[in-house]
């Protein structure tokens, strides 16, 4: 699929309707990601209970790209175990830095974010939301996708 | 110095004007294709391309010309040796510097500004010391003077700009008190192109006994440059932002202040004599050239300063002008698209903002075309912070750019509001 019916059929579509914008009152965890690459800048939103996610949120200022990705990523994720989740998060960053052809059926409609791996310079913009809901769960507040790429500067914690 | 200063006879324009294809030609990657499009390089302000003149002298060079400089006494050395030197004067001239020890290669402008705020700053600056800076700074003139003033105790005044774009020159003059020690001051915005009237500036501060630094960067590609005329103190801009190779530039300076300051690297060439005991510093420029330069690049920094005296700084200007108020024009009227510091003294750069799209999307899509612009904060956020966005997209014209690129940036443009309608 190239770069611009990608826009045209998906990220357009979350980038108007997002799903699960806005914010949880009193969520049990909470991360800010930011990439002043291109200025993004999201807040997450995670309730947790008995390990599982029961309510995600997200909310903030971001390129199609990022808004897409974490729309998509807060569907993906509603409802999984925090394990789950995690894994989630390693394979969904393996579609997006991997240059193989792998099997992408397990991930669901999250697959057709695939083709953002030909555009290097944002794949960063499609990984911070799952960055920034790896630091929710893992409650440092902060989310990095520094130690993802050693060829595009991006500091994601700093606020 | 404004736009108009630097226009030329109009036959002079004409010869420009008509003969773009030919300036066009010395430029081998223009040619390129981005996806079976034409390439549109509209990112001349973050690095400029390369005409064949300049390649063919960095072959040159390296095939037949090559050793170290100032060191040994065989027939490459001095000619190498020759050569580097050769290039000082043509940069000398260039900026009509009154000697070419004055001239020093460094590895281009923010090692420059980083020379003199270790240099000069580092000596001279104390606990208490003011540095006024403008909003238009690039980062690299603001973080050194960050670093200075953390360390010493200094304290940063920032000079604001007007809705345009522009500095008010007014706030500027209100900033000076006893305690004011240097003025740092981009003399073309990279984020907005506006032209900041530093003869004026230099003058106002030389009235308080401050010294100036010049960030030419975006201003020596595009404009003449007169260091004695403007009477600053410093002046600095880098090779790669105009036709030259990357990984030089130039600083300019007095050179009683150059004489006054301490060295910013030690090591080989910038010494007379060296004991343990006591080290001797080497004359200026050489004090502050430790260590191998970038011979091959300064070489071809000199390539590139001929071939751009070739076509005319006055002539360059006026033509990139003619782009720049073409752009404009047509930008300006589509609607739901918004320039950022629109003002009459600029270079031709247009920062623009597309309402509901953010600039990295429009700089993917607008690369489906073939067309290269820059999309982000442009190393310059307190100008994103001041028009309260996030980045921009950013096009930057050059001499080899055409009226039918603007035009395909135009359509361009639109097409990116079509995906998003």
């Amino acid at each position: 699929m190239n770069v611009k019916s990608i826009y045209q059929e998906v990220i357009l579509d979350h980038n108007r309707k997002p799903r699960n914008y806005g914010s949880l009152s009193g969520p049990t965890h909470h991360a800010t990601g930011h990439n002043p690459l291109c200025g993004d800048r999201i807040d997450l939103d995670v309730n947790i209970l008995d390990g599982r996610i029961e309510e995600i949120a997200f909310r903030g200022e971001s390129c199609a790209i990022c808004k897409a990705s974490s729309s998509m990523m807060t569907n993906a994720v509603k409802g999984k175990s925090r394990e789950e989740a995690e894994t989630l998060i390693q394979e969904f960053r393996e579609m997006l830095m991997s240059r193989e052809d792998k099997d992408l059926d397990h991930l669901g409609r999250l697959k057709v974010l695939a083709g953002i791996r030909d555009l290097p310079t944002r794949v960063k913009c499609a990984i911070l939301p799952w960055h920034t809901l790896h630091a929710a769960m893992n409650s440092t507040g902060d989310a990095t996708t520094e130690a993802d790429d050693h060829s595009n500067k991006l500091v994601a914690n700093n606020h | 110095m404004k736009i108009a200063d630097a226009l030329i006879s109009p036959s002079a324009q004409q010869t420009v004007t008509s003969g773009i294809e030919r300036f066009r030609a010395d430029f081998p990657i223009l040619n390129i294709k981005v996806d079976d499009k034409p390439l549109v390089y509209l990112d001349n302000a973050a690095s400029s391309q390369m005409p064949q003149a300049v390649i063919d002298c960095l072959v040159r060079y390296q095939k037949t010309q090559h050793a170290n400089i100032h060191r040994a006494v065989h027939y490459l050395s001095n000619l190498a040796t020759q050569e580097y030197e050769s290039a000082r004067c043509k940069l000398q001239n260039f900026i009509g510097a009154r000697e070419a020890r004055e001239v020093i290669f460094t590895s281009g402008t923010t090692d420059s500004i980083n020379l003199v705020m270790h240099g000069y700053g580092r000596k001279f600056i104390r606990n208490g010391d003011e540095i006024i800076l403008s909003e238009l700074e690039h980062h690299s003139n603001i973080v050194p003077w960050q670093m200075l003033a953390e360390e010493k105790g200094a304290r940063i005044r920032v000079i604001p700009i007007n809705d345009a774009g522009e500095i008010l020159v007014e706030e500027y003059e209100k900033l000076f008190n006893s305690k004011t020690r240097f003025v740092g001051l981009t003399h073309v915005s990279n984020a907005l192109g506006s032209i900041s009237p530093i003869k004026h500036m230099i003058a106002i501060a030389h009235q308080h006994g401050v010294p100036v630094l010049i960030d030419g960067a975006q201003a020596a590609p595009h404009l003449k440059v007169n260091v004695q005329d403007l009477d600053c103190d410093f002046y600095t801009f880098s090779a790669h932002k105009m036709c030259g190779p990357t990984g030089v530039g130039i600083l300019y300076g007095k050179a009683d202040l150059l004489e006054s300051m301490q060295p910013f690297k030690g090591g080989g060439d910038m010494i007379s004599s060296v004991s343990f005991e006591k080290t001797t510093y080497n004359e200026i420029p050489y004090k502050f050239e430790a260590g191998t330069p970038p011979i091959a690049a300064a070489i071809g920094f000199g390539a590139a300063i001929d071939y751009l005296e070739q076509i005319g700084l006055g002539a360059i200007a006026s033509y990139e002008h003619e782009l720049l108020l073409y752009a404009s024009e047509q930008i300006r009227i589509i609607p739901g698209v918004k320039i950022i510091g629109d003002c009459p003294h600029k270079v031709a750069v247009i920062s623009f903002v597309i309402d509901g799209i953010h600039p990295h999307d429009v700089g993917t899509l607008l690369n489906q075309e073939g067309i290269a612009v820059r999309t982000g904060h442009h190393c310059a956020q307190p100008i994103m912070q001041r028009f309260n966005v996030a980045a921009t997209s950013r096009a930057s014209f050059s001499f080899y750019n055409t009226k039918k690129e603007i035009d395909a940036l135009v359509a361009g443009i639109r097409s990116v509001q079509k995906v998003f309608a």
